[in-house]
């Protein structure tokens, strides 16, 4: 399918000074497009010249129009010697491509000079003639829409989503060639920019074919990544899921975007396309031949033996990894196996080292953690031949669990025996029934990987969740000898995606959602790192057609409210993966929920929640020797379990401190250097309301006894009480009071205050043999018997709330708040800290480093003031060592205001789907709402806090007489549950009062903030209006509060170099970076508005490399930026229409229940 | 342990108004933080010391960006490297170009060369307004005087629309452009109770009245002379010359002196000094006129004012009511006289002389 490429050079200007005697430049343009190149005449003696040059036609395959930038550039036109380059500009003409996405590209680009940057701009035409589209060659895959939104676009509905996807290509790096010794830094530099640039070309290519092999037509959540591996080569990797998606006329948007009953429905129409899909997989079922399906696979974990029995096909190998290395070079293996957390402390060198929380180890459960019970020897490891590395393309399915993210110790569960057997016996009908059905399942059928890069679902997409997966390995770089063959890179990662798969398995979940993958590099050693969130899908969504799944079905696959049904365990708590205490869901009452909850996804919309979540984050360093090689590596991965581990303890002391229940978003990163490895968790803490109130944080000595310690020991247990106390009226997490249970108070009752003491030989017991002596546990219980835990502590608390006005979060949208106004503010702040005494201790380093953190919050806070009441959303730390002595923490977020007045009234109007989410006819309308409010991006009714609800619960649980919870609730639950629906009737009318009551209250208060909101969207247009330039928003969220995107106009997907030689002259590192992230904003703004948006939604700075030499006055930087660049238009009066039919959904609610 | 490099960017470039001013002002990065945290600062948003500084050298950097942009403002509203709103954009070239009273009223009058720019440091030294800021704004009116010299149309107009400047801050800049085109005088010790807002205002009315553009546009085919707001017209000068009359024809002068003390008989308590100075004054004015073809003359326009008219007049005591009341009957008796030709010249002449006296008598 060839294709005609047009280009026309309309003008320039601002064009620099290049010939100093006239103060004036004779421009001309070159437009090279493959190896075909025209040229403009000169435009003599102008700074702003006015070409208007003819169309330039390019006659091309379309695999090079995918791989190839049209490259257009600006020269001074020189008689006498070599005309002098002014600058380039490079144009993906990807979106061109795509029938839906832009049509032209036409606007101002700024001309970009790796050396000078930004050096006036030019005005370009480019258009795009497809031949034949629908001919469809292998080679090239025009025509697949491409979308960083790691949701489902909005517009857009998802079909089918297919699954994984991910492809590698390798290079070698310009930068390295030998050629580079005799060329211009400049040269040098665009060599590489436009190889890079051909290779993200050709990997977006390779993946699109991926995906028309599928059957699909579009990429959700991609995400491309390079790894600089310096002398052995440039990799660029890139990961998404594939959907098909089909397009919502405007109209609909509202009820089928979300609904997740009529989704299915309007499949049927699409019925061809999925015969043309079936036979795809229908050849592929056959060659997966271990696990066919996840939800095959389910019944297994949840069938009476541990969830792995040697029936499954990851046997139980882990407690013989030595010899497993038999089949694998033994660094391979060794190496890999490091990340993650023993459970089993009673292996001397992890208690050694970790000597100071044997309290919080009992915890477990770390987030990739590994409770590799059978292996409780120390890590030993002997590196063979590093050359093997690059073979071993074996995977064992050992027990490596990363799993993770739940559970103090312990379980509940053992007295509701017989209602989990019910329950179970329940679930496993409706299992096999999936299962019969399953020859309808896209999903997985021939997936090797069950990822999904999306963080957000559809309602209902999600149902349950196990916890977060985490895999790591350590490995030695090599030359890439041939970059056709890029079999190493693709092995690696192979490996990995296996592990996180085996413990997602292990959690009982056939599916990895919020999955993401990532690399650090120091000199030959990199960290592979990849990290998901195991769950439970809704097969519906994985398949189309489905409208034979009768209704009784649907019952048992969505036995609970989304508004809790997520929170429930997947996997049979019997033979939990790790310990954990379970309780009943507070929400629900049926199911059974962890008491702690940690994911990488953003919080579901639908989900319950108390309260306002905030950013936690947890920051450690750590020490290294300066070693090559082998023995670099293996200090490395030495290192990374106890790294996951203390990230893991900090994370969980930070969130009991906050009153807080789970984690979303949860992204850990370990950056490695030469002489030290950083570890930085970033999370938001939520109060789930299904989940039970965390204890809270108790202190206890080593020596009792020592007058002076405990009074020390008063002193700090009293600081922690306060700090609680007063992050619970900050975040405003006032639980439903549920007496019965002493769920209330933080701290336990001194009678309580048994100290919690897992022995090391408990925590490494096998998996089945869960203890359960310790039923409940209401405190959390730092030991101090240190001076590491004492810092611990110190940390702990040093952690600065936000100041009056500010919230803060690195998940999409902060819950517990949904009233956003328009204003918003995208930003890229890097710090890089050097550190100049030698001697530095790891405490010394922690401290640094989290000061560090915490200091680029407060500055934001203080640059942001004016926005107050805002958020900030989407915090997004990197963290690296670029050199030894520096650590540099990047950080791309966007601060969000919001209308404070109206959070009560939303909360109020919150209120009345709530109280009636018990019966399934109400479960509708949450979701109706959530799709309305989902166009003005802020879901107010479906974030629902538990206030009516659990006012139900309690009145109802009061009626039931019993004292201690675990023993009696099973039955009070079962019985709960038997008569469910005949006591929904009963229970409507509790539910309506409180429904009735809500909604006068929001009702009366609809009226007055409205117009305030609004006259406050126009002030902002206004302000924004009459400038030239196309003002483009930036947001690294989905959306834009108060607008509506109306049309995706394709990717955004940039890479830049800037480099100079006259550092001090251009304000020093700080001057360079702060003009080079300037110029690189700028280029991404003028290819938006070129493309005819004014937004990019999903904006994410991938990489940001810098590079200096102040002795040598020079300095280069590297940075890599993605997003989606859509038209959006603003809401104003959408808005209110929105909130009108808000009510009126409540009012038809009420009396729907009513009648 | 050092901040090796910090730095913010926003989206929508993020400004401080108050630092941006600091900046402005010539503050160094450590003495704008003192200010800041004196203003009371750290109170908002619970800042620290290093929050502060990191945002003052941040806005400092910012600022140092732009400034190649708001040296052509225009520019600033189409380029493409920092997405600053309109409104914001205003503010910037506004405050840029702003200047303090006390700085311009030293090189008022002086050739913006690159001698007068070596003497900044001892105008910085007397004005207390610190060398930087000095610099920027002595940088700033060589700019627009560069700019509008080569230009054809209309002073305030060319200001306005290549500097995107406020109507008033464009008037001034008129002002500062016609008194270094034709190097007035301001400096002498007897001008110094003059403020720059006095000479503005008299610039204006030269400008309105007695360039070659002040004629109106019917003159000119195209209206587009060059300097046609900046030079004096030549020809009304040449013009200025017939004004004599009226102090060497004797009689005229008696017949003048007449008219004007019957209408001020009784009217004011200063009748009997006017009376006795007239001719001395009217003297004065006259020869003002005439010498105006001489642009060592046209230099000390303002201080032969001051010296033949506004220093006799203080001297009697004369309140600014007094001085209405004598040139209004002054200028209008003329009219009367059936022997002077010149009344058009003379009207040109007086309405502006007028005007400057009016501003210009005070203490």
């Amino acid at each position: 399918m060839p294709g005609k490429l047009k280009a026309k050079i309309v003008a320039g200007r601002h064009l620099p000074v290049m010939d100093r005697a006239s103060d004036l430049t004779d421009a001309f343009v070159e437009v090279k497009f493959g190896n075909t190149t025209f040229k403009t005449d000169v435009y003599p003696k102008s700074l702003n010249p006015q070409w208007n040059s003819e169309w330039f036609k390019f006659e091309v395959d379309d695999e090079d129009l995918q791989d190839e930038p049209l490259q257009i550039t600006v020269l001074d036109h020189d008689t006498y010697s070599a005309n002098d380059a002014i600058g380039k500009v490079y144009i993906d003409i990807d979106p061109l491509l795509c029938t839906e996405a832009a049509s032209i590209i036409s606007g101002w680009f700024p001309i970009y000079d790796t050396i000078h940057g930004i050096r006036g701009e030019i005005n370009v035409l480019v258009k795009v003639e497809l031949f034949n589209d629908l001919n469809r060659f292998r080679q090239s895959s025009c025509g697949v829409k491409f979308f960083c939104t790691t949701s489902i676009p909005r517009g857009y509905r998802a079909a089918t989503v297919h699954g994984f996807l991910e492809e590698l290509v390798v290079n070698e790096d310009p930068e390295y060639q030998w050629i580079d010794r005799i060329r211009t830094p400049r040269a040098s530099n665009e060599a590489r920019q436009r190889l890079i640039s051909l290779m993200s070309g050709e990997l977006q290519r390779k993946i699109g074919l991926k995906v028309l092999e599928m059957g699909g037509n579009a990429v959700v959540g991609y995400l491309q990544c390079f790894d600089l591996e310096g002398e052995s080569g440039l990799v660029v990797r890139a990961i998404g899921t594939a959907c098909s998606l089909e397009k919502l006329s405007s109209g609909s948007i509202l009820n089928t975007h979300t609904h997740p009953n009529t989704a299915p429905a309007s499949n049927a129409c699409n019925s061809p396309s999925k015969d043309g899909k079936e036979p795809v997989f229908g050849e592929d079922l056959p060659s997966s031949s271990g696990p066919p399906t996840p939800f095959r696979a389910l019944p297994t974990s949840s069938s009476p033996p541990p969830p792995f029995s040697p029936s499954k096909p990851c046997s139980r190998q882990s407690s013989s990894s030595d010899t497993d290395l038999s089949l694998t070079p033994k660094t391979e293996e060794s190496v890999r196996r490091r990340p993650g957390i023993f459970l089993c402390p009673s292996s001397p060198i992890l208690s050694a080292d970790t000597l100071s929380l044997p309290g919080s180890g009992s915890v477990g459960c770390g987030l990739g953690s590994v409770p590799r019970a059978t292996t409780p020897h120390p890590p030993s490891f002997t590196y063979s031949d590093s050359a093997l590395l690059r073979k071993s393309v074996s995977f064992t399915e050992d027990l490596l669990l990363a799993a993770s993210g739940m559970g103090s110790g312990g379980s509940a569960g053992k007295e509701a025996g017989p209602l989990k057997t019910l329950l179970r016996q329940q679930t496993q009908t409706a299992l096999e029934q999936r299962g019969a059905s399953s020859s309808g399942l896209l999903f997985n059928a021939r997936q090797e990987f069950p990822f999904f890069t999306l963080t957000s679902f559809p309602p209902a997409f999600l149902l349950h969740v196990g916890g977060v997966v985490n895999a790591r390995s350590v490995k030695l770089l090599d030359r890439i000898h041939n970059p056709d063959e890029p079999e190493t890179r693709d092995a690696w990662w192979e490996e990995i995606r296996q592990e996180i798969k085996s413990h997602a398995k292990a959690l009982g979940c056939h599916a990895v959602v919020g999955y993401s993958e990532s690399t650090s590099i120091c000199e030959e050693v990199c960290i592979l790192s990849a990290s998901g969130t195991a769950a439970i899908l809704n097969p519906r969504y994985m398949r189309e057609g489905c409208l034979d799944i009768g209704s009784t079905d649907h019952r048992f696959e969505e036995p609970s409210p989304p508004t809790c049904g997520f929170c429930h365990i997947p996997y049979d708590e019997l033979n939990m993966p790790f310990p954990a205490q379970l309780t009943y869901c507070y929400h629900c009452r049926r199911q059974k929920v962890p008491d702690v909850l940690f994911t990488t996804i953003d919080l579901p919309a639908e989900a319950a929640v108390t309260g306002k979540g905030c950013l936690i984050q947890a920051r450690l360093c750590r020490l290294k020797k300066k070693a090559q090689g082998e023995v670099n590596a293996t200090a490395i991965s030495n290192l990374l379990p106890f790294m996951e581990y203390e990230l893991h303890t900090q994370l969980m002391n930070k969130l009991k401190l906050r009153s807080m229940n789970a984690l979303f978003g949860l992204r850990i990163q370990i950056s490695v250097g030469e002489n030290m490895l950083l570890g930085l968790a970033s999370a938001t803490g939520v109060y789930l309301t299904a989940l039970p109130a965390p204890g809270g944080i108790q202190i206890a000595g080593k020596t009792p006894g020592d007058p002076s310690n405990e009074q020390h020991l008063l002193t700090i247990q009293k600081r922690i009480n306060e700090a609680t106390a007063k992050n619970k009226e900050l975040y405003q997490i006032n639980p439903p009071e549920l007496t019965e249970e002493g769920v209330g108070s933080p701290i336990p009752e001194p009678r309580q205050r048994s100290r919690l003491f897992r022995s090391h030989s408990e925590s490494s017991d096998e998996i089945s043999e869960l203890d359960l002596s310790h039923g409940k546990k209401d405190a959390f219980v730092l030991e101090i018997d240190d001076t590491d835990a004492v810092e611990d502590i110190h940390s702990l608390l040093t952690d600065a709330n936000p100041p009056r006005g500010f919230y803060s979060c690195n998940t999409e949208t902060m819950p517990g708040i949904y009233n956003w106004t328009s204003g918003i503010q995208m930003f890229t702040s890097v710090r890089i800290l050097r550190l100049n005494n030698t001697n530095l201790t790891n405490q010394g380093l922690n401290k640094i480093f989290t000061d560090l953190c915490e200091n680029l919050l407060k500055s934001f806070y203080f640059k942001l003031r004016s926005m107050i009441p805002c958020c900030l959303c989407h915090l997004n730390f990197t963290v690296a060592v670029p050199e030894e002595e520096l650590i540099q923490v990047a950080v791309t977020a966007v601060a969000m205001t919001f209308d404070k007045d109206q959070t009560q009234e939303k909360l109020a109007e919150k209120l009345i789907p709530k109280g009636g989410s018990d019966t399934d006819e109400q479960l509708q309308f949450p979701m109706e709402l959530c799709a309305d409010s989902s166009t003005i991006n802020s879901q107010p009714s479906s974030k629902i806090s538990g206030v009516p609800e659990s006012t139900n619960i309690s009145s109802r649980a009061a009626s039931v007489d019993y004292g201690s919870f675990a023993d009696r609730c099973s039955t009070w639950l079962e019985l709960l549950r038997l008569k469910a629906h005949t006591i929904r009737r009963g229970s409507v009318k509790t539910s309506r009062r409180t429904q009735s009551l809500a909604h006068s209250v929001s009702s009366l208060e609809h009226s007055s903030p409205l117009p305030d909101g609004r006259s406050r969207s126009l002030r902002s247009s206004r302000s924004f209006g009459g400038s030239t330039v196309t003002v483009v928003k930036m947001t690294p969220l989905s959306f834009l509060p108060g607008t509506r995107i109306i049309k995706y106009l394709g990717i955004i997907n940039m890479f830049f170099i800037r480099e100079t030689t006259s550092l001090r002259e251009e304000g020093g590192v700080s001057g360079f970076l702060h003009s080079f992230i300037a110029e690189v904003f700028a280029m991404v703004r003028a290819h938006v508005a070129a493309l005819g948006g004014n937004a990019v939604v999903s904006y994410s700075m991938q990489d940001c490399v810098l590079m200096e030499n102040p002795n040598k006055n020079q300095a280069q930087c590297l940075i890599n930026v993605s997003g989606d660049a859509v038209i959006c238009v603003r809401e104003s009066d959408q808005d209110s229409l929105a909130s009108t039919t808000t009510i009126g959904h409540s009012c038809s609610s009420t009396t729907d229940v009513t009648t | 342990m050092s901040v090796e490099l910090d730095v913010f960017v926003g989206n929508t470039t993020i400004m401080d108004e108050e630092v941006y001013q600091l900046w402005l002002d010539g503050y160094t990065v450590i003495d704008a933080v003192k200010v800041r945290r004196e203003g009371g600062v750290l109170d908002e948003c619970e800042a620290n010391a290093d929050v502060v500084l990191s945002d003052t050298m941040d806005q400092y950097r910012t600022f140092q960006m732009c400034e190649r942009l708001l040296h052509s403002p225009p520019k600033l509203a189409n380029q493409l490297l920092f997405q600053i709103t309109p409104h914001r954009q205003t503010i910037l070239i506004e405050r840029y170009y702003a200047f303090d009273d006390a700085f311009v009223r030293e090189v008022l009058g002086k050739k913006l060369s690159k001698g007068t720019k070596k003497d900044l440091d001892d105008i910085s030294a007397k004005t207390t307004v610190t060398l930087k800021s000095c610099r920027r704004q002595f940088d700033n009116f060589k700019r627009v005087f560069k700019v509008v010299e080569e230009l054809k149309g209309p002073l305030v107009e060319n200001i306005r629309h290549h500097f995107l400047l406020s109507d008033k801050l464009a008037k001034d800049y008129a002002a500062i452009v016609f008194f270094a085109n034709n190097r007035f005088e301001t400096g002498k010790r007897k001008l110094q109770y003059l403020t720059f807002q006095d000479f503005a205002i008299c610039a204006g009315q030269l400008i309105n009245n007695w360039t070659v553009g002040a004629v109106g546009p019917d003159s000119f085919v195209d209206n587009m002379v060059e300097d046609m707001d900046v030079d004096l017209d030549k020809e009304f000068l040449q013009e200025l010359k017939e004004l004599k009359i009226l102090i060497t024809d004797k009689d005229l002068l008696d017949q003048h002196k007449s008219l004007v003390c019957t209408a001020l008989r009784g009217k004011t308590k200063a009748f009997n000094e006017m009376e006795a100075n007239f001719k001395n004054l009217s003297r004065g004015l006259v020869n003002i006129a005439a010498k105006l073809t001489n642009t060592k003359d046209v230099r000390d326009f303002f201080i032969d004012l001051v010296e033949k008219f506004i220093e006799p007049c203080r001297s009697d005591r004369w309140t600014a009511a007094d001085m209405k009341l004598y040139l209004t009957h002054y200028t209008n008796s003329v009219h009367i006289l059936d022997t002077f030709k010149h009344q058009v010249v003379w009207d040109r002449y007086m309405g502006v002389i007028k005007s400057c006296i009016f501003k210009m008598y005070h203490d």
